[in-house]
């Protein structure tokens, strides 16, 4: 037998043995690999389900009969105009079914009426109908309904990635606690290198998970020709990327010094509940609150929402250009203070097995 | 060597461990005693640096231990464990990497352990899938898989098959041949006896009696003798300087006030008849460390 090298394992030798080993147990559960692959058929489900009622909505084309002048409505591509000699043939042509509306003089101030069976088709309602000018003061820069769309994208994948992995770090702590193979890996490594490659290998994982729904995403758009939504999306993308990065690093350090303070697979969810608050608020509020301005900014520097709130307010031109460097240093803050105490707890934690531990008691050592 | 001075530790308001001091010599098997909740496993843990003591400190060769020296220790904790799902090798490869190992020589020393431990064709199936006795020496693997330099197993023996057991004690005489201190706790009082070089008695988190056995056995040995004779041993009763302590037909159990009463009592035993045997009493470990514990 060879004599044990006397090489030592730094910090960062020991954090990437045990994250290579997360990430290789992970890649090896079906679980996993069915779930990511269910995740992303939906992503490309959504896509292409959009590009075909996008495609549908484009191409629909009223059928009219149109007594009188026709001229300004061939003109018109959405319209397939028949003409009518009086408006008894137009109202045949419509009761036929031959057209699904006609279009005759009439005596209101637009000068003409529509003729339909139950119901006018409301396209041509809104092409007829004299709009208003408008000047906005404050236009918005982005399409309303696109825009709770995005705010709600951003919203789902961080809570998906956070609550997924958030709860396989979970279970790897308690899996080591419960298998108590923790205590030979405190005889080889420290507490905080455990915890370390934890954090990165997880993060690799849920990393790796989002660049390849992202890129699903974009390939999509682009082979649907919907490209034009992407250099609308790529700044808030771009942002939303660094955010998570970091945002998911803190949430990863919470999972796992909770789950350090139980012994028992059971026991995970009455430690986590309060972590899973914290990402599930962020989520309601998007939801609930896209379209407000007040709670989009606080959402947009509380550690917590940042990685949905400020991507969001970047996507709506509402952020001032120095806003997230100033969001992402207090969330960096926020992680580092949460690792160092999250890794005093775990540390302080693995080795009590049995009961759970008081949080305080974990903090004291 | 591996030497502790005066190691103490507090859990909340209880002393956990009172000023331990000990030595463990290399090459010198060392047995741990002592009741539960005695100290032995908050000692072991302090040794191995997963807990941190209060005061006092563990050298090892004359210097304070660092992290970098215990990489080279090999340790059995009390409460076993694997990563189940893992493949044992695979999982060996594993823990001797994080001690610190090339990949290379932790495949080779996985390798050669698991034929050595007779697991050769279990080495790519999971833990969850061996049966006990194959974990137990699955994990008896994982202490010594990165060649450790001291080794500290924290019950080595409980729950051990008795073919498992000559395997773990092959193994230990292995490690100590090699230069290496080896301190193994147990409650198999018989087992120390039968093993070690050496004794540490703990007791109430305070070191009650260390040192080599056979010194630990002579300190404690009282001048009691056990004569067997083929006639009635009566009159042993009335030899001076003597009291019998048990007596059967031609058996008795005697303490004798000094070497002289009792070779009086041997040498009226042959004017009677045929001795069939006389010898002073031997001190089980189990009796003396019931008193020392005291």
């Amino acid at each position: 037998m060879t004599i044990a090298d006397t090489r030592t394992n730094t910090f960062a030798q020991s954090a990437v043995l045990v994250a290579d080993r997360e990430v290789r147990m992970r890649l090896r559960s079906k679980a996993f690999i069915v779930s990511s692959a269910i995740l992303l058929l939906a992503v490309i489900a959504s896509i292409v389900a959009g590009s075909i009622f996008g495609a549908s909505a484009a191409s629909s084309v009223t059928r009219v009969a149109v007594v009188g002048d026709t001229q300004p409505f061939t003109q018109v591509a959405s319209l397939d105009v028949t003409e009518a000699d009086s408006v008894g043939d137009a109202e045949q042509l419509v009761r036929a079914g031959d057209v699904e509306a006609a279009i005759v003089p009439g005596d209101g101030p637009t000068g003409i009426r529509i003729l339909a069976l139950e119901e006018a088709p409301a396209a041509l309602v809104q092409l007829l109908s004299a709009t208003p000018e408008v000047s906005l003061l404050e236009p918005a820069d982005q399409n309303g309904s696109l825009a709770y769309l995005v705010g709600l994208g951003f919203g789902i994948v961080f809570f998906m990635a956070a609550t997924l992995f958030g709860t396989t770090i979970a279970q790897s702590v308690v899996e080591e606690k419960a298998s108590r193979v923790v205590e030979i890996l405190m005889s080889a490594i420290s507490a905080r290198a455990l915890l370390a490659g934890k954090v990165i290998g997880n993060t690799i994982l849920a990393f790796g998970q989002i660049l390849l729904i992202a890129g699903a995403a974009i390939v999509g758009l682009v082979v649907t020709g919907q490209d034009a939504l992407l250099s609308d999306l790529g700044p808030s993308i771009v942002w939303f990327v660094v955010f998570f990065a970091v945002g998911f690093v803190l949430l990863a350090a919470l999972f796992a010094s909770a789950a350090a303070l139980v012994s028992r697979q059971e026991d995970i969810g009455s430690v986590t509940t309060p972590v899973m608050m914290l990402v599930m608020i962020p989520y309601f509020l998007i939801v609930f609150a896209w379209d407000n301005d007040l709670v989009l900014t606080i959402m947009s520097y509380v550690p917590f929402s940042a990685p949905i709130g400020m991507p969001m307010r970047i996507y709506l031109g509402t952020a001032e250009w120095w806003e997230p460097l100033l969001s992402l240093v207090v969330i960096i803050a926020t992680t580092v203070v949460v690792v160092l105490l999250g890794s005093r707890i775990y540390s302080n934690s693995l080795l009590r097995t049995g009961a759970r531990v008081k949080i305080l008691d974990a903090l004291r050592g | 060597m591996l030497q502790l001075d005066a190691v103490t530790k507090r859990f909340g308001d209880r002393t956990a461990l009172d000023a331990v001091s000990f030595e463990v010599g290399d090459g010198r098997l060392t047995g741990f005693v002592g009741g539960n909740g005695a100290g032995k496993t908050t000692t072991m843990r302090i040794i191995l640096g997963v807990l941190a003591a209060d005061s006092g400190t563990v050298r090892l060769g004359g210097s304070v231990l660092g992290a970098a020296d215990r990489r080279r220790f090999g340790y059995m904790p009390e409460e076993r464990g694997l990563y189940a799902k893992m493949k044992v090798a695979e999982q060996l490869v594993y823990l001797a990497r994080l001690h610190g190992l090339s990949r290379r020589d932790a495949e080779a020393n996985a390798a050669e352990l698991l034929e050595r431990l007779g697991l050769a064709e279990r080495a790519d199936d999971t833990v969850e899938s061996l049966s006990l006795g194959n974990q137990q020496r699955a994990q008896i693997a994982a202490a010594l898989v990165h060649s450790p330099e001291v080794l500290i197993l924290d019950e080595p023996f409980s729950g051990l098959d008795p073919m498992a057991v000559e395997t773990v004690l092959g193994v230990l005489h292995d490690v100590a041949k090699r230069g290496a201190p080896v301190l193994f706790s147990s409650h198999q009082l018989d087992v120390v006896e039968r093993l070690c070089d050496d004794v540490v008695v703990i007791a109430n988190g305070q070191v009650r009696a260390s040192g080599s056995r056979q010194k630990l056995q002579d300190d404690n040995a009282v001048r009691q003798f056990e004569l067997l004779v083929s006639s009635d041993a009566a009159w042993v009763r009335e030899m001076p300087g003597v009291t019998v302590l048990d007596f059967d037909g031609g058996y008795a159990l005697f303490e004798a006030d000094d070497d002289e009463a009792a070779q009086a009592v041997l040498r009226r035993a042959m004017q009677q008849g045929p001795v069939a045997s006389f010898a002073p009493r031997h001190r089980s470990l189990a009796e003396i460390f019931t008193e020392v514990v005291k």
